[in-house]
């Protein structure tokens, strides 16, 4: 199949984990963190990690929309759907994310009417069609999301559909680096970063990384050969000492981002002054909200939202895992009582949740290429 | 300089996978208080479901197995008994309709257990409202598809339910078939060492039906493989005496077959993705829609355990036949890991393949 069986050539993959050990310093360990959930799922799925050599772990960050949702908006969605005549859509992802008394399929089973949509304008198809009920769209996601959101709602505004509204939990990604940057009990190398999100921000964000952190960051595509290459080009950047921004996806990226997208953001969407995370806290200006000017269109404002916080279950580490401190199979309650079909955290419901991901493709012994252990350096 | 860390975390984490393959043989618990759409998905939620409800409450050595089709012995007859429950949205597809497929679906479940099917029943539950002319339709693709497979639908029930309380028609059939003594394809007789084949390309009659509700805008030129699989199975059993198992891939696609294999036998299974048979179309669609073909349904595929040194006749007994003709050999028993399917991806790495635990796309058959 054109434009993906290149990406997933085997003989390139091993020519550049030979180039990738060679850069290792003995003695040296190295810790990159993929920031995006779709690259772990990347890694996982293709048996990336069978290329690196032991020096190199990667950490998975906590760029997975649906991980990073708390079970206090979980409750609150809920709640809504639960309101007379309400039809709530949402991206399939979300539908298994466990509230404090169950997820969407199980407000679903107890008589919600909560729909999965793959693009939220399918939303206002199903308000369209359904004009007695009130069709509220959960969005969730990084920047990568938003736009569709934001054109939604501009098109919803054009048409005058005045049955549709956003429950707007969009969180931004540069605020969550950051707190991971300056969390205390975490030593990273490098960064690969999220190559989605950049289609709208550009790379020039990531910049305060390389700069104040003195941290590589490289932007990476989302086929397992992009991720190797991005790999190569950070232990180049270390290997030569140097701290740049660079951009391995030019194949979709620019550098600038897109304006276009941005543009539609700012319209209909505002920072909040603070928004909870997932493991993570409170977190300031790290999500969006609808402004003002489209109040009519913010379930937040049309509804009746509770917004009661619910503490992570005590047992739950997604906090640690989210931020890269603990690897998946080093949370308590890894694959026993949290498993993929009755997840405790959030990390294990999202195919690109780290636990998930982990769990589902990733519980053997790594057999790795020869390539990659052939230039290991030897251990006294 | 060494670093003290790595060998430890390497054991500690093993220790990790043990304790987890432990919690996983433990008996499901079903958590729920309703059902949800996952426990009709056919991955864990569905098997969770049965083992805590239906085998529970049903409790027999003849059921115990869990194959498609059970084994009854009759007097003097060897019998096979399956039934299976088709709710397909939308109920006309390209490539069939929920006719054929009801009675495919029960007439393989009968074939795959090496069993001849041989009679039908059909019971309808009907949608007030609901086309006549449709409803002639269904029969007569149950007509056709009864003739192709050489079984009679010999007894049926009809009800209708008010309009909204069903979703214009759902179809149940049941299916009887003779056994040939000795004859046991069940999972649990793979053996490290065997090869394991697939029939043909796998997910065309997943993605026809995720394309035809038209509600993601693709657009592909593929249709669902819905067939009779008896003919190739009499081929197959005929030409091969060291086939071991044999499982239709529905609903939960491959991969849900292979970790019955891997489960019901105590081996590990190994297979290697370039070799397993993917249409062009399937592959794109499923790649735009982030799903892994390996677990689309299919309705005219088998995936065969065949003894190893008799994998190249196999391969050339189902090439024989054209519902064969692009079968492939993907992979191998193997005795370790125990309990787990393995892939060698095409970029060279491995990984697991595990049960799914949802299907993203409900009403498939």
């Amino acid at each position: 199949m054109r434009f993906v069986d290149e990406f997933r050539d085997a003989d390139k993959a091993h020519a550049l984990a030979a180039r990738i050990a060679a850069l290792c310093e003995p003695g040296r360990q190295y810790k990159l963190m993929e920031v995006c959930g779709g690259h772990t799922h990347t890694i996982y799925k293709h048996g990336l990690e069978d290329y690196l050599p032991e020096s190199i772990t990667l950490v998975h960050g906590p760029g997975c929309p649906v991980c990073v949702i708390p079970m206090g908006r979980v409750d609150d969605a809920i709640h809504l759907a639960s309101q007379p005549d309400v039809i709530m859509t949402s991206f399939g992802d979300m539908m298994r994310v466990p509230g404090s008394n169950g997820a969407f399929f199980d407000a679903n089973a107890r008589g919600t009417s909560i729909k999965m949509v793959y693009s939220p304008l399918d939303s206002l198809k199903i308000a369209k069609a359904n004009p007695d009920k009130r069709v509220v769209f959960m969005a969730i996601g990084f920047e990568t999301t938003a736009p569709s959101t934001a054109m939604t709602v501009l098109r919803a505004r054009a048409q005058g559909t005045a049955n549709f509204s956003v429950f707007c939990n969009h969180v931004t990604i540069i605020p969550a680096i950051k707190a991971i940057l300056d969390s205390p009990d975490l030593r990273l190398d490098g960064f690969i970063g999220p190559g989605h999100v950049s289609t709208i921000i550009g790379c020039r964000p990531y910049e305060f990384i390389a700069r104040s952190y003195g941290k590589p960051v490289v932007v990476a595509g989302f086929e397992p050969l992009d991720i190797l290459q991005s790999i190569y080009m950070l232990m180049l950047q270390l290997r030569e000492g140097r701290s740049e921004v660079e951009n391995q996806y030019s194949r979709v990226v620019p550098w600038n981002g897109n304006p276009v997208a941005l543009k539609a953001i700012g319209e209909t969407m505002e920072l909040r002054p603070y928004f909870e995370w997932r493991g993570l806290g409170f977190i300031s200006h790290s999500a969006l909200k609808m402004r003002e000017s489209y109040a009519d269109f913010d379930a937040e404002l049309q509804f009746d939202v509770p917004g009661v916080r619910v503490a992570d279950p005590k047992a739950c580490q997604c906090g640690e895992v989210l931020k890269g401190v603990l690897k998946p199979w080093e949370c308590k309650v890894f694959g026993t009582a949290c498993t993929p079909e009755t997840p405790i955290g959030t990390c294990m419901v999202s195919p690109e949740g780290a636990c998930a991901a982990y769990y589902n493709y990733g519980r053997l012994n790594r057999q790795r290429v020869p390539e990659a252990i052939s230039i290991e350096p030897s251990r006294p | 300089m060494t670093n003290p860390r790595v060998l430890p975390t390497a054991g500690r984490e093993q220790q990790v996978l043990d304790r987890i393959e432990r919690a996983r043989r433990r008996r499901p618990k079903l958590r729920e208080e309703r059902i949800t759409m996952s426990h009709g998905a056919g991955g864990k939620a569905t098997h969770t479901l049965i083992e805590a409800i239906f085998l529970d409450a049903f409790r027999n050595p003849l059921l115990e197995p869990l194959e498609d089709a059970a084994r009854l012995q009759v007097g003097a007859a060897s019998l096979a008994l399956t039934t299976d429950s088709f709710v397909v949205s939308p109920l006309f597809f390209p490539g069939g309709n929920i006719g054929d497929l009801a009675v495919n679906g029960t007439v393989n479940d009968l074939a795959v257990a090496g069993a001849t099917p041989l009679y039908l029943s059909a019971g309808f539950i009907l949608e007030e409202g609901f086309p006549v002319a449709d409803l002639t339709r269904i029969a007569e693709s149950m007509r056709d598809a009864a003739a192709a497979a050489g079984v009679a639908v010999v007894t049926g029930d009809t009800k209708v339910v008010q309009r909204g309380k069903a979703d214009g028609c759902y179809i149940s059939t049941a299916g009887v078939g003779a056994l040939t003594a000795g004859v046991d394809l069940g999972v649990a007789n793979a053996r490290p060492g065997d090869a394991i084949l697939v029939s043909g390309p796998i997910g065309d009659h997943g993605v026809t039906i995720m394309l035809a509700r038209g509600e993601l805008d693709i657009e592909a030129d593929v249709e669902s493989d819905t067939a009779s699989l008896a003919d190739l199975v009499a081929g197959l059993l005929a030409a091969v005496p060291g086939v071991r198992a044999l499982r239709d891939a529905t609903r939960g696609g491959v991969a849900t077959i292979l970790n019955e294999i891997a489960k019901a036998a105590d081996v590990g299974v190994l297979i290697t993705e370039d070799a397993i048979p993917v249409r062009d179309q399937v592959r794109g669609a499923a790649e735009l829609l982030g799903i892994d073909p390996l677990y689309v349904a299919c309705e005219g595929r088998l995936v065969a355990v065949v003894a190893g040194d008799q994998a190249d006749d196999a391969l050339a007994a189902l090439r024989a036949n054209p519902l064969g003709a692009q079968a492939a050999i993907v992979g191998e028993v193997t005795a370790e890991p125990v309990g787990l399917v393995t892939i060698k991806t095409t970029f060279g790495g491995t990984r697991i393949v595990d049960l799914l635990v949802g299907d993203p796309l409900p009403r498939i058959c």
